[in-house]
């Protein structure tokens, strides 16, 4: 298993240096695998510069803003709207069975476990994705980030590892974010049916509540962070053909990084349930 | 024609031999040859699509050739380390053709980008450099607005007193008039020729202004399918009977005209 991972990893990079060498293109499996390679490169480089000194704080902070206070609302309406689903679609169904009592459990546990990461994650792909692949394919075809490199300054810190790292911190605190307002609106929509006090709500909902079924799925994001980043990072560095290329990877930003985020998701779903049963 | 320093030709700042480059099956550079003496500036002219621009990306190092040697101030920088390139390419100023200015920061912010990484100024030292630098390319106010807030000329300025900022030996110009009105590329061509003469800069200038360029350099090298194919002094090109450069030089008088 490991010799095939490594044999694909390899083919992967070689493909990537022949891409980046030999611009032909001669069919799609050879794109693929290079998209791949390059994308190797790509997070070689990026990983490199950002544990070599010296470190950009404060376009770090920057980003931080950026990318996590600025989604903040859009994180908490999303997270506040699936609370509101949650309750609304489980109260009847929860009342057929006898079970009304579980609401608040049921609640917490889905947003908790697995709902409010993965909107997070979603929205926040959505929202960052898009900007900074149109931001940085901006930057790429009106030469800022040659400009940059020519001044002696590497992009691959300057631009990439500032926002890699942004999503990766920013991530888990917008999921606690979408958590903590999906729970006061599924509140607030079942005390709207059955009049019910927040703090008897709290206490029935994270009663069985440990910190497996909690810090596992929160600091997951980190890793759906990391997906959004390095992948809207690489579209918008290696945009070409101008204004409709810039198009193109906010667009490409959003469709990978979000299909990436949905595999990542399954997979890291596994690995949870096998390590934090 | 610029008549300014006397050139060095035993300590050249730019050594270019053979140098080839292609994107794919097409071919753009096809064995380029080009010295440039301290203090001296040459012209690069050629059709668009030469590879002029290519030759000036090549020698700061952003793009790899395929073959070919590149010294600067004596040094190959082809295969060069990154750390060590990068020390090489804080000696050289870059004016990119549409000035590359980041559009997130403002002008003043621009100008200070390089400075704040590879200076050891103090904040206040910093502001007081950023202030002479943009008081020398005539650019007393508007430091606070965003480079899409100020016109194209402006912008010129703003990336040549940012290609200045780390007091470069050697400075590339890519079209520096390009896109701007007659008057304006006028002022930014007697701008180069004022910052040469002040700072001794050695400066390859890749242009399609011939009246600017023969203002401005101390010879001009034509470029045709990726070589040169002329080289010399504004003059001395005019003897010539390549029937190109015929063609080129015609352009200006009528321009001059």
């Amino acid at each position: 298993m490991w010799y095939l991972g490594i044999v694909v990893v390899a083919a992967t990079i070689s493909a990537g240096w022949l891409g980046a060498r030999h611009e032909s293109r001669p069919s799609w499996q050879s794109r693929f695998l290079e998209w791949f390679g390059e994308l190797g490169i790509f997070s070689c480089r990026v990983a490199r510069a950002a544990i070599s000194p010296p470190y950009e704080l404060a376009e770090l902070v920057r980003q931080m803003d950026a990318i996590g206070s600025k989604s903040l609302p859009l994180v908490a309406m999303a997270g506040a709207a699936t609370g509101v689903v949650l309750s609304l679609q489980t109260h009847d169904s929860l009342t057929r069975f006898g079970a009304k009592g579980m609401l608040p459990a049921v609640i917490v546990f889905s947003l908790i476990r697995e709902t409010g990461p993965i909107i997070t994650g979603l929205v926040v792909s959505g929202r960052v994705g898009a900007g900074i692949g149109a931001e940085l394919g901006s930057m790429k075809v009106t030469e800022q980030i040659d400009a940059m490199e020519a001044s002696a300054v590497n992009p691959y810190k300057f631009l990439a590892a500032t926002r890699i790292l942004a999503c990766i911190l920013m991530l888990p605190l917008l999921t606690l974010a979408a958590d903590f307002s999906g729970i006061i609106m599924g509140w607030v929509t079942t005390t709207l049916t059955d009049t019910t006090s927040l703090r008897l709500f709290i206490q029935n909902g994270f009663r069985q509540v440990t910190f497996h079924d909690f810090l596992p799925p929160t600091f997951k994001t980190a890793f759906f962070g990391l997906i959004i980043g390095v992948v809207a990072c690489f579209q918008g560095m290696r945009t070409r053909g101008g204004t409709e290329g810039v198009g193109r990877s906010a667009t490409s930003s959003v469709v990978l990084s979000s299909l990436f985020l949905i595999l990542a998701d399954v997979l890291l779903v596994r690995f949870i349930l096998v390590f934090f049963p | 024609m610029k008549n300014n320093t006397p050139a060095e030709p035993d300590n050249p700042a730019v050594v270019v031999k053979g140098l080839r480059k292609s994107f794919g099956k097409q071919r753009v550079l096809n064995g380029v040859d080009l010295t440039v003496a301290k203090g001296e500036t040459v012209a690069v002219l050629g059709r668009s699509g030469t590879g002029k621009s290519v030759l000036l990306k090549l020698l700061v190092g952003l793009q790899s050739p395929d073959a070919g040697s590149i010294c600067i101030r004596g040094e190959e920088i082809t295969g060069l380390e990154i750390d060590r390139l990068n020390e090489i390419r804080k000696k050289i100023g870059f004016l990119f053709q549409q000035a590359a200015l980041y559009d997130s920061l403002t002008v003043e912010e621009n100008v200070a980008f390089p400075l704040s990484r590879h200076s050891k100024l103090s904040v206040r030292e910093r502001k007081e450099r950023v202030r002479e630098l943009l008081m020398s390319v005539d650019m007393p106010e508007g430091w606070q607005k965003l480079p899409s807030e100020v016109s194209g000329g402006m912008q010129k300025r703003v990336g040549l007193a940012r290609a200045l900022a780390l007091d470069p030996e050697i400075l590339l110009f890519d079209e520096p008039t390009a896109g701007l009105d007659p008057i304006t590329s006028r002022e930014i061509g007697e701008l180069i020729l004022k910052l040469q003469r002040e700072r001794q800069i050695s400066s390859i200038v890749v242009t399609h202004d011939i009246p600017g360029a023969k203002a401005i350099s101390d010879r001009m090298l034509f470029m045709k399918e990726g070589t040169v194919v002329a080289e010399g002094t504004f003059e001395e090109l005019q003897q010539s009977g390549e029937s190109f450069v015929a063609e080129f030089l015609k352009e200006c008088s009528k321009e001059c005209a």
